[in-house]
């Protein structure tokens, strides 16, 4: 209802054609990689642009996988925005954002009967957020936990069990914390003893509170590579938000990393693979998908050289080293202490993200 | 005597012609990337990030919410330090370049100037977060050497922001500086050395104040590319504190509001502008 007042206003008419103006110059300037229509064109997350995650779908296919970086649901969703139907045939997805994508007409249902959704730990499957309207348009690809990252020579491994060392006098100046609102809110809920899935606009004060005092304790609010610098130079001792994502890919250089699930719980982050509606190699494109949720596909997604983390496999082909340094044998243990992502409505996730920036200016 | 108006008349009609000719390509590029982006920009800010329509919402944010309004006054007072201390540092170095380095070793000492230039934002910015670090270069003398027992707190500070922002701006503005030294005419200073007046006084009552207008140049310069400035602050400055491009960024990221983040673009703009007039409207005050 919303969408169709929206589109008969002029601002959003014009709007609409200024950004395909936009967009017809950022293909142009910045898309080159779109030329070969047979090519498979795929908006990701980092780790899925390894050259040893995607040459062997290619050289096996004989295609070119061309694909484009995006950092958050937002951005990526704008380029979408502003390219032409079927200039993108697969997205890199949060889980619980699969939705917005499906609202917004974009997806095209995933055939369930082929994908190997029996592999799949069950508890990383979201079907409440991959399932719309009974149909599947998202498939969980790989997950972890935004949790307690550590060097275990630096603090006392037994302090990480429990998230209100987070905020203890013990550890000020020793902490840095991973900046992204929606994990870290959660982590501050399941601190306070707050279900992630029950956040309502009355629980925001307490964790505004909450989020203070880690801010108080902390150095630096970082974003990946900041926050992963600042723990592996030692600048900081302890990531809050960060899990096997930072300590797993550094474990070889720096095998004093660690994470903890502390008793409080953790935070599950959980991204999906979504096929576009407009996409022109359909074929390929499931292809794509069915490669990357593959046993070999999956081992090099977990370990891709950008950042490593669960496969959602459970039959990924990992070597027993990349086993234990995910910690693949304590997932269901894990996984039993997890809670989703917030997953606010529109108005609550602005609420949020406004009480994060009080947050980053307090001193 | 009609021919003669006649060709009176086409002369400056082909001139401004060829001045069109001339002009359209830049008017063009003008145009194409910065007044439509401008005016798309515009509307943007206009309009509501939930269902479209018009609304000034976006604008009324910005006023009423303090964290967005503490984003300004840092970088304001950001840029202002980076400014003062560019300023402060580079006039002597472009001085020493002008004055006191010998010709044929100039060429070189200005490569060197614009050496900072050529390494990416982000490059330089981590380079500097491993010199101020914890582990880094400075603790580790100042440790070492016994000067203090405890590392200092340097990285992850306005200070490390700071620092990351004078070491790029200190060499634009030397640059300007140096071409408005240059350009001096020797006998402005042997006039005021016939007329008495010694090294000091010269340097304040005329050379300071032909160099203004470079230094002005240099500074806003500086204080355009300072306050839109975001990998800097952002890697040097550990999310402590807020400034407006990371504000900006925060709106895009995962909401994707991107009408909230035409509005505060817009309201960065315009304090740019305003640094602008400011500027312009000073220097025509010390030339009259």
């Amino acid at each position: 209802m919303s969408s169709k007042s929206a589109s008969g206003n002029p601002l959003s008419i014009l709007k609409r054609h200024l950004h395909a103006a936009c967009a017809a110059t950022a293909l142009l300037l910045g898309a080159g990689n779109l030329a070969q229509a047979a090519d498979l064109n795929a908006l990701i997350w980092c780790d899925h642009s390894d050259p040893a995650l995607l040459q062997p779908f290619e050289e096996a296919n004989n295609v070119k996988v061309n694909v484009k970086e995006f950092e958050g649901t937002g951005a990526g969703l704008a380029i979408v925005e502003q390219s032409q139907p079927g200039d993108w045939d697969v997205m890199v997805i949060d889980s619980i954002d699969v939705p917005r994508g499906v609202e917004k007409g974009l997806f095209e249902p995933l055939p369930e009967d082929k994908l190997p959704l029996a592999d799949i730990f069950p508890q990383v499957k979201m079907d409440g957020s991959t399932v719309v309207g009974g149909k599947r348009y998202g498939i969980t690809e790989k997950f972890g936990y935004n949790t307690i990252g550590f060097n275990k020579t630096k603090v006392d491994p037994a302090d990480m069990q429990s998230l209100a060392s987070l905020t203890s006098d013990k550890y000020k100046g020793k902490v840095a914390i991973y900046d992204y609102y929606l994990p870290v809110i959660g982590m501050a809920a399941l601190a306070i003893g707050k279900k992630t899935a029950e956040l309502t606009e009355a629980d925001l004060p307490a964790l505004k509170e909450e989020l203070l005092k880690m801010k108080a304790n902390a150095k630096l609010v970082g974003e990946v590579t900041a926050s992963q610098t600042a723990l592996a130079t030692g600048e900081v001792d302890i990531l809050v938000g960060g899990g096997e994502w930072v300590t797993a890919g550094l474990a070889k250089e720096n095998p004093a990393l660690d994470f903890s699930i502390p008793k409080e719980g953790a935070v599950l982050w959980s991204q999906s693979l979504a096929m576009f509606k407009d996409s022109k190699n359909k074929d390929l494109a499931l292809k794509f998908i069915q490669y990357i949720m593959s046993p070999e596909g999956q081992a090099r997604l977990a370990t891709s050289s950008c950042y490593w983390g669960m496969p959602a496999n459970t039959k990924a082909a990992l070597t027993d080293d990349q086993k234990k340094v995910l910690r693949f044998d304590e997932q269901p243990d894990f996984l039993a202490r997890a809670q989703a992502y917030p997953a606010p409505n529109a108005d609550l996730d602005k609420k949020m993200q406004d009480m994060w920036t009080e947050m980053l200016q307090a001193k | 005597m009609s021919s003669a108006r006649n060709s009176g008349r086409a002369l400056p009609r082909a001139g401004h012609a060829l001045a069109w000719a001339l002009v359209t390509p830049a008017l063009g590029w003008t145009l194409l990337f910065f007044v439509l982006p401008f005016i798309a920009m515009g509307f943007s800010s206009l309009t509501a990030h939930e269902g479209g329509g018009f609304t000034l919402t976006n604008y009324s944010q910005f006023f009423t919410n303090p964290s967005y309004w503490q984003a300004m006054v840092n970088s304001l007072q950001v840029t202002a330090i980076v400014t003062v201390v560019s300023v402060l540092l580079a006039y002597p170095f472009a001085w020493i370049l002008a004055e006191q380095v010998p010709e044929r070793w100039q060429r070189l000492a200005l490569m060197l100037a614009v050496l900072p230039f050529w390494t990416s934002y982000v490059v330089r910015s981590y380079s500097w977060l491993l010199v101020l670090a914890q582990n880094g270069v400075i603790n580790r003398a100042l440790t070492g050497s016994g000067l203090i027992s405890e590392p200092l707190q340097l990285a992850n500070t306005r200070l490390a922001t700071v620092i990351g922002f004078v070491h790029f701006f200190v060499m634009l503005l030397t640059l300007t500086i140096f071409a408005n030294l240059k350009q001096l005419s020797p006998s402005y200073r042997k006039a005021a050395a016939d007329l008495g007046a010694g090294p000091v006084r010269t340097f304040l009552h005329v050379i300071l104040p032909l160099t203004l207008p470079g230094i002005m140049v240099g500074a806003f310069l500086t204080f355009v590319l300072c306050i839109g400035d975001y990998i800097t602050p952002q890697i040097l400055g550990g999310n402590n504190e807020l400034l407006m491009p990371q504000l900006v960024m925060m709106q895009i990221g995962r909401r994707g509001d991107f009408p909230l983040a035409s509005a505060l673009s817009i309201i960065l703009m315009a304090v740019v502008t305003i640094a602008y007039l400011a500027c312009a409207r000073w220097l025509k005050i010390e030339r009259a």
